[in-house]
């Protein structure tokens, strides 16, 4: 099936949030903090401006706590007195004319009496600048399995390694933006977000109003990755603070700048392996430190961490693991949900750890991973058992295969033997991606979903989750088409208003086909049994039974109703962080190819193979779309995105200066799937969305290594890092194959 | 005072050839043309992603070559003749909806107009590839090659449909 | 904000000579950016060049090629004589921005733009291109390697516009373009590079690397006297006298400078040693 709303899209029709038509509002903007650190002393309204004119909000209008309500409850709506980043927001000032608010706003000026602000996460704060518990760790969080000190004391080669990730911005091509207005005595907030329910209960918790007096409706969201998780809580309020003070509807849209500068980022993370492993290269002991920068509130970091240390031990068979994380309080801002959750950060280290340890003992990084793949029956870090049927070992030779791996190496010795400045190499990552919330965080979630019937016979699917560009609306039309033997033309998706539709949990974890596609499966089988049809009915059966039941009760509403229900056998304990962390992982193995040019120190990728097993593939275009532009996000993660830090606000908060790839940047991306059903999962698929950002860089640096001889050991990899890289070993004479000929 | 409404020129009068069609309008002198289609015409198929000339979001033909809109003041389109997303023939943009040529649809609108403009132009192909001609257009979502795609899907289309014709 | 509307070349030179302030607007490429937030750029005067159709064509003669005041990238992309024999302005002009900007943007606008960055100025400089400008009282030639002062100094007097851009025909024995951006398409270059060599001799112009576009013209010399180079960093003394890079948000000096040597010492290994 095509994409749904692919027409819609492509002629401009579909609306986005500044789209919609909307009479008599007013534009929003934000007054934010410009030091990292401080007591505000003093907020100067400028005499340029005629202020009567201007509707002004400050935290004293805030009806309820000064919240933003996540899983802590420390981070302001606006500060009150004192900030703890730069681009805090303290004031919001609306007006008819957006030019006249853009001159308002840089008509104030907010004084901060500077204190002493954290600022790398990497070494410990000095007393001074410890804001959070006493050594400013938001959380730690460990994972044990056998006995790792013993275990190393005793292997025959241990390997060490410090490996760096930096903070990526999701540049969504839409950036953030909300309407706020009053309906009558009901609020009612608009806009491009991931997770209507996350915004809906901040809005209730800061405003204190009831769900009968709040509603949220996503409106088409050009982009999220995570960028629209937990950020869009904060615009929404904003918003709704200045409907509320105004009286009239708020628009509050961000321009690019202040998007990049103001919203969350990637995880930036440090992360330590200390490896023992027999001489002939079986893993016996795998030592992990994982530290990430949360910036300066909680938001997500705790959960961003688990994902992380959960995933940095690899897919590996090893007896003793010890993995600890940290994440860090400092005075950036805030760092926040991106695609991956962590995974990408700690399974760049571990990927690229094992091609360390390859070059370390003189083993073939192919064969390494060979030896330590899991095998059904083995455990991952967590204990978990590991018996899906995959194979994982077939994963990575399809992957060897299709990118001719064994050839091009010999190619490559060949080109690189002879050429004057290019070099050529190829490098392997094999990864996995849990799907779905961590743990017993789906449990806790309590997803609850509805398929309607509708008096012509078609149904329709009441979801909180949202179409973002990864196809949401296509996959839930299919599951629903083919659980009910109906045409996709009779299957309509709900707009995601909280007004209407039932709390089926975020639009994040790779969860959506996997976990809520299920809920669809199982509410479409609650409406058959409704309308007196048991599982079998499919078709005409159906949609004459859904039309006589109207018959026979006009105006009553019909639907079939399903709540997550955790799959047999899943036991996870969150205190001792073993168990099931996951229901079911996502297996790939990628293979970049890379040309770096020695005059100009430039890494390009010039071929890119993605091999993956995700379960059932329910819509290969969509599914090839979702791993093509996962490998390209990986890509400029791996070589040219890079946040240069001023006060830790970003300073190149421009799309001049903030690169991503363009077309002319990258190759073709060859992906190919096994496939391998999940039985829990929806149409046997697995959780695909996130699985493609965990293995482009560590494949890209593991072929620059190869290319070069150098061993980089953070990203972004740019130009000037390689340099530093080369030149720094050519001047301490170590063998390098990669001196100018 | 408030600045916005003090020391400002006049609108200007302009006319143009918008979509195929005349159109009058009074544009503020610092208006852009984005601004003007999205929000004084309401052509809201055209989109702001950066403001900066980098995305192509925005992109629009002028006088029929692709141009960032947000660059463009209004009072340079008088007389000249600006086509948008909304001039297109839906019916001839099916293989861009085949080959995943979209997902979050905020690149989309400008994607799809340098793509047409290539489609118009299979010449083009002769001294540039795709990947170069398009590489104005920003997408965070395809990996671009969704959209390389099409564009040969969409040029062999044409190429048949001009034989059979 | 105020906006001139000139109908023709007369017009706009006279209103450039009323008002010393007054901004000439051209393709609106680098003066657009950001522009909703520029508000202080919201308080001038520009005169809009884009009625001013004389400008707009380039002209070939036996002598020369003469770009106008508003020829634009695209144009000469799209022109088959200038690729075949003044390749490198296609080369730079195709790595300006993408088609979106290659349409827009006009070789008089990067000129005066005056960016130490610019890509169509190294290659215009490395042709011996000579700037034509008109005011009202009169014309003036200036060659573009004498053009600017200092950074974002020149020598275009706020009465005058640069309404064409001579570019000698000469038979070229080597000439490449080389912009060392962070990605392949749409970068702003970190260390540019444009070098001939003709009957007039080898120009080596830099860009990115100095507070203007400029000649080379201690490397130049290395050149002309065929004196042996064996590595990139023999060419570091001249290159030392020539520009003076600087660490910005796009780079360092230290990468600038390398891989200026490198790229030079690699693109010109067949003429180090050898007389010109």
């Amino acid at each position: 099936m095509k994409r749904r709303e692919a027409l819609a899209k492509l002629t401009g029709r579909e609306r986005y949030v500044d789209d919609l038509p909307l009479e008599g509002f007013l534009w929003g903007m934000t007054v934010r903090s410009p030091a990292p650190r401080g007591r505000v002393t003093a907020i100067r309204f400028g005499k340029d401006v005629d202020w009567s004119q201007f509707v002004v909000v400050d935290h004293r209008d805030i009806p309820g706590p000064n919240v933003v309500a996540l899983i802590e409850e420390d981070q302001p709506v606006l500060a009150a007195g004192y900030v703890r980043h730069v681009h805090e927001p303290v004031l919001l000032l609306a007006h008819p004319s957006r030019e006249a608010v853009r001159r308002a706003v840089r008509s104030v000026e907010v004084v901060v009496g500077p204190e002493p602000a954290a600022l790398d996460f990497r070494v410990p704060p000095a007393p001074e600048q410890i804001q959070y518990g006493s050594d400013n760790v938001i959380k730690h969080l460990k994972i044990e399995k056998g006995d790792v000190e013993r275990a190393l004391a005793g292997a025959p080669v241990v390997v060490a390694g410090t490996y760096e990730t930096g903070a990526q911005e999701h540049v969504y091509l839409e950036t953030q933006g909300m309407i706020a207005q009053l309906e009558g005595d009901v609020l009612v907030v608009k806009g491009s977000m991931q997770c209507p329910y996350y915004v809906l209960k901040a809005l209730q918790h800061a405003l204190t109003r009831d769900a009968t007096r709040v509603r949220v409706i996503q409106t088409p969201t050009g982009g999220g990755f995570g960028g629209k998780e937990e950020f869009p809580s904060h615009i929404a309020l904003h918003a709704a603070l200045l409907a509320l003070k105004s009286g009239r509807p708020v628009k509050l849209i961000y321009d690019r700048g202040e998007d990049m500068a103001a919203t969350t980022k990637r995880h930036p993370a440090l992360v330590r392996h200390r490896t023992g492993l027999t001489r002939d290269g079986r893993l016996v002991a795998q030592d992990i430190e994982v530290v990430i920068d949360g910036g300066a509130y909680v938001t997500l970091s705790p959960v961003v961490l688990s994902r992380a240390i959960i995933h940095a031990a690899g897919p590996y068979a090893c007896e003793h693991v010890r993995i600890t994380g940290r994440a860090m309080f400092t005075n950036a801002v805030p760092f926040g949900a991106f695609r991956g959750f962590g995974a990408p950060q700690s399974q760049f280290a571990g990927e690229r750890h094992m091609d360390v340890i390859a070059a370390t003992i003189g083993i073939d990084p192919v064969e390494l991973r060979r030896i330590n793949l899991l095998r059904d029956g083995q455990t991952t870090a967590t204990g978990q058992v590991i018996r899906d049927g995959a194979d994982r070992l077939a994963v990575m030779e399809r992957a060897l295969e299709l990118s001719s791996y064994r050839d091009k190496q010999r190619e490559h010795a060949a080109f690189n033997a002879t050429h004057p400045t290019l070099r050529r190499g190829s490098g392997l990552a094999t990864f996995y991606h849990g799907a779905g919330f961590t743990g017993g965080g789906e449990v806790a979630l309590q997803s609850r979903l509805r398929v309607a019937g509708r008096p012509d016979g078609g149904v329709e699917v009441l979801s909180a989750n949202i179409e973002m560009g990864q196809g949401t609306l296509t996959v839930f039309t299919e599951l629903a088409a083919t659980r009910l033997g109906l045409a996709p033309e009779d299957v309509t998706i709900a707009e995601a208003d909280t007004g209407r539709v039932p709390n089926s949990g975020p639009t994040v974890a790779s969860r959506t086909t996997m976990i809520v596609g299920g809920l669809i499966e199982r509410a479409a089988d609650d409406l058959r049994r409704h309308v007196g049809l048991d599982d079998s009915a499919r078709g005409a059966a159906v949609k004459q039974s859904i039309q006589r039941w109207h018959r026979e009760h006009p105006g009553e509403p019909l639907f079939g109703e399903a709540a997550y229900e955790k799959p047999p056998g899943i036991v996870w304990d969150d205190q001792t962080y073993r168990g099931d962390a996951y229901g079911a992982f996502a297996w790939a193995a990628y293979v970049a190819e890379v040309e770096v040019d020695l005059r100009t120190y430039t890494t390009r990728v010039i071929d890119f193979v993605a091999v993956q097993e995700v379960g059932k593939v329910l819509n290969p275009t969509l599914a090839k779309g979702q791993v093509q532009g996962g490998v390209v996000q990986g890509i400029g993660w791996a070589l040219m995105e890079e946040c240069k830090w001023r006060d830790g606000a970003m300073a190149n908060n421009q799309l001049t200066n903030y690169l991503i790839p363009t077309s002319h940047d990258v190759p073709p991306v060859r992906v190919a799937f096994l496939e391998n059903p999940y039985p829990h999962g929806a149409g046997g698929a697995k959780g695909l969305g996130e699985l493609p950002i965990d293995g482009p860089a560590p494949a890209i640096l593991n072929a620059v290594a190869r290319a070069t001889g150098a061993e980089p050991r953070a990203i972004p990899l740019t130009p000037e890092n390689l340099m530093e890289l080369l030149d720094g070993q050519a001047k301490v004479g170590a063998q390098h194959a990669a001196p100018l000929r | 005072m408030l600045r916005p409404y003090g020391k400002r020129m006049p609108a200007i009068a302009i006319t143009f050839t918008l979509n195929g069609s005349p159109v009058t309008v009074d544009v503020d002198p610092a208006a852009r043309l984005l601004d003007t289609l999205r929000y004084q015409l309401t052509l809201t198929g055209t989109k702001e992603g950066c403001g900066e000339g980098e995305c192509g979001a925005c992109t629009v033909y002028l006088d029929g070559l692709p141009v960032n809109s947000c660059l463009v003041p209004t009072y340079q389109v008088r007389g000249h003749r600006v086509e948008t997303v909304e001039s297109l023939d839906p019916g001839a943009l099916e293989p861009f909806e085949r080959c995943g040529a979209t997902q979050c649809g905020a690149c989309t609108p400008g994607v799809v107009m340098t793509a047409w403009w290539i489609r118009e132009h299979p010449e083009l192909l002769e001294t540039h590839d795709t990947r170069e001609l398009m590489a104005g257009n920003l997408c965070r979502c395809t990996g671009y090659d969704g959209i390389i795609d099409s564009v040969k899907e969409a040029l062999e289309a044409r190429g048949k449909g001009k034989r059979e014709g | 904000m105020n906006v001139l509307l000139p109908a023709s070349l007369p017009e706009a030179l006279n209103q450039l000579a009323s008002d010393a302030t007054a901004v000439p607007m051209a393709g609106g490429t680098d003066l657009l950016v950001h522009w909703p937030v520029r508000l202080e750029a919201h308080e001038r005067t520009y005169v809009d060049l884009s009625r001013l159709d004389s400008l707009k064509p380039l002209r070939w003669t036996e002598d020369e090629l003469t770009l106008g005041g508003l020829t634009t990238y695209w144009d000469v992309i799209l022109d088959a004589r200038a690729r075949a024999e003044l390749p490198l302005l296609v080369d730079a002009a195709r790595q300006v921005g993408a088609i979106q900007i290659q349409a827009r943007g006009t070789w008089a606008g990067n000129i005066v733009n005056a960016s130490p960055a610019a890509d169509g100025v190294p290659v215009l400089m490395a042709y011996d291109a000579v700037v034509v400008l008109e005011s009202r009282s009169g014309r003036e030639e200036v060659p573009l390697d004498r053009f600017y002062a200092g950074y974002k100094q020149m020598k275009r007097r706020t009465d005058q516009l640069v309404v064409g851009i001579r570019i000698p025909r000469r038979r070229y024995t080597y000439q490449v373009f080389e912009k060392i951006g962070a990605r392949r398409a749409q970068a702003i270059a970190k260390v540019g590079l444009a070098v001939t060599c003709s009957g007039a001799g080898w120009r080596v112009v830099a860009a990115s690397v100095a507070p203007t576009i400029r000649r080379c013209p201690a490397v130049e010399r290395l050149l002309e006297a065929g004196i042996p180079i064996a590595s990139p960093e023999a060419l570091l003394p001249a290159i030392a006298q020539d520009v003076a890079p600087i660490d910005d948000i796009r780079s360092s000096a230290d990468y600038r400078t390398r891989v200026m040597a490198r790229v030079l010492y690699h693109d010109l290994r067949d003429f180090w040693g050898k007389r010109a």
